[in-house]
């Protein structure tokens, strides 16, 4: 097993009086791509936020063995990249802006992108296919196209750990297969990539598949895991039908 | 960020040569209209162009500027298009300031030469960012946005309140108490344009480092935080340069309508724009739309003057009601 780059060891999260997340522990390695599933309300946002260092609680974080507060805001920025859902978008930017910013983090104060910066945005978009529109506001775009600007402002951090909310929102089919690939290549190339899945095939294409319900983890394990399976359908409450179609294996609702 | 692109450029350069040209024509119009410096050599005329008509049409282009930049910065920040310098309570405290020194100065000999020697426009200042400071003390700090903005609106109310009350008591200070009220550029003197146009260097440079901070917290408080940027850090420092860009915009000319909220929709009416050049852009826009607005006040009913807070209300209010029915759902309605 490769080495972990995050290590988050949670004894509990509130927010306000209430507490979403209770004690739990989650160190996504290298070289894997681990996907959160459950239903509606078992903190998986939370969960990835406290991963992010996005919202306090109480336990440790650490990336790749040093603790949390103790990187630079900016030298961490360039580790970890984050996209979000639903989170406000940039109206008056234009793509290129937007992509532009996952470059934040390696730019110094006030100076102008470098080749580097510009080589790196165009690859990124390039990769999610959304060059074509660079120079329209992101205002002008569809759900799906914002979506893959989105993601190309995460990719173009070129960081070693990924943490994806919900990214498959808007996209239609051919572009999750394409967002597949993508993670798939970063995976390749080292990098530990978590997102939170509503999709529960695609989730079941990951390496490792972290299964969430009622504020803590259920499970962890591989998708062709029977364990995984029995996990799942408790968290959905039995209503699922896994099969196995051509080597891959699906979750429909049954 | 990515370019200050050659759009920009060229829209920079329109909007200074439009600067200098409104410049050159407010000094061409005096308190009768159009008079244009003679060539010959008299005196009165060189000391009225140089002591009031430059300082007035100067001093109304940085005031312009300094609201701009700071509805440029509050918009930013707030990620709000309708928010507006005004936001924090700055005019509110404004006007209790310049209410309470008024107040005072028929109270007591002392009280007089006390207010006399704060003046009208250290009273302002003062009011403006004290009102500041006290929402950031009902906010608990800059943390929440929110919260911020509803701290502004209560020290708004209250304070507004409290300068209602003293004008109350004494109504004789009801008539300044309203040309306070409208905005004024007729008494700005060179002191007041060194001091706004150095408040303006400030704030730019301050505003313009922040500006990539700015574009990453419109893509929202998490991802931005994920970019690394300091969030305490950032709203701290552009809030202390919205407080300072409205109070010395205020303490010179009175609490002017609308220049602050409508320039940077001008800017960004042009296209896509980084905070950048928004901030760039939206200072010499709005300098030039007080600018016009306060020679407008000169000249429409000469030799008499309106108030330009009026012509800028008039001016910046059918110019959002246009924007509003050109875009449709614009005017951020799809936030």
């Amino acid at each position: 097993m490769s080495p972990c780059l995050l290590s988050l060891e949670m004894r509990s999260l509130r927010l306000g009086r209430s507490t979403i997340l209770h004690a739990l522990q989650l160190a996504p390695a290298a070289c894997a791509w681990t996907a959160v599933v459950g239903p509606n309300g078992a903190g998986k946002s939370t969960m990835l936020r406290a991963l992010a260092g996005l919202l306090p609680f109480e336990g440790t974080l650490s990336l790749q063995g040093r603790a949390w507060s103790q990187w630079q805001a900016r030298e961490r920025a360039r580790a970890v990249a984050w996209l979000g859902q639903n989170e406000a978008s940039a109206d008056e930017l234009s793509a290129l802006d937007v992509v532009m910013l996952g470059r934040l983090p390696h730019q110094p104060w006030l100076a102008p992108a470098s080749v580097e910066d510009y080589s790196a945005v165009e690859q990124a978009m390039r990769e999610t296919q959304s060059w074509d529109w660079r120079e329209r506001p992101l205002s002008s775009l569809s759900g799906g196209e914002r979506q893959r600007v989105l993601l190309a402002r995460a990719l173009a951090v070129q960081s070693g750990v990924l943490l994806m909310d919900e990214p498959l929102a808007h996209l239609d089919p051919p572009h999750q297969s394409d967002w597949v690939q993508i993670v798939r290549r970063r995976v390749a190339a080292g990098a530990a990539v978590v997102s939170v899945l509503h999709e529960l095939n695609i989730a079941l294409q990951a390496d490792t598949v972290v299964v969430m319900d009622g504020g803590r983890i259920v499970h962890q394990g591989a998708p062709q895991d029977p364990a995984t399976h029995t996990a799942l359908q408790q968290v959905f409450q039995q209503r699922l039908l896994i099969l196995q179609v051509q080597g891959r294996w699906l979750a429909l609702n049954s | 960020m990515s370019s200050f692109s050659a759009r920009h450029r060229l829209w920079l350069l329109a909007l200074l040569i439009g600067s200098a040209a409104l410049l050159a024509l407010g000094l061409a119009i005096g308190s009768t209209g159009w008079s244009p410096m003679q060539n010959d050599g008299d005196p009165v005329m060189r000391q009225i162009l140089w002591d009031i008509r430059a300082p007035r049409s100067l001093g109304a282009w940085l005031a312009g500027a300094l609201l701009a930049l700071a509805g440029a910065v509050a918009q930013g920040l707030f990620r709000n298009p309708l928010a507006d310098p005004y936001l924090l309570g700055c005019s509110a405290g404004a006007s209790l300031g310049v209410a309470a020194l008024l107040f005072m100065m028929g109270f007591s000999p002392a009280a007089t030469a006390l207010a006399l020697r704060i003046g009208m426009t250290g009273a302002a200042f003062a009011g403006a960012v004290g009102a500041v400071l006290l929402t950031l003390l009902l906010a608990r700090g800059v943390e929440q946005s929110l919260r911020l903005l509803l701290a502004g609106v209560v020290v708004g109310v209250v304070l507004g309140s409290g300068s209602a009350l003293l004008t109350l008591m004494n109504p004789d200070i009801l008539r300044a108490m309203q040309a306070f009220m409208l905005g004024s550029t007729g008494f700005v003197g060179w002191s007041a344009v060194s001091i706004m146009a150095v408040c303006l260097g400030a704030c730019l440079l301050v505003g313009l480092g922040c500006s990539r901070s700015l574009d990453a917290l419109s893509l929202g408080e998490a991802t931005a935080a994920s970019l690394g940027v300091r969030l305490a850090l950032v709203r701290l420092a552009l809030i202390g340069t919205l407080a300072l860009a409205t109070g010395a915009a205020v303490a010179q000319c009175g609490l002017i309508a609308f220049v602050g909220l409508v320039a940077p929709h001008l800017v960004r009416s042009w296209g896509p724009v980084t905070h950048q050049s928004l901030l760039l852009l939206s200072p010499l826009a709005g300098g030039m739309l007080l600018l016009s607005a306060d020679i407008a006040a000169r000249w429409v009913i000469a030799p008499q003057e309106l108030p330009v807070g009026i012509i800028t209300a008039l001016l910046g209010g059918s110019y959002l009601l246009w924007l509003m029915h050109r875009r449709g759902s614009g005017l951020g309605g799809a936030r």
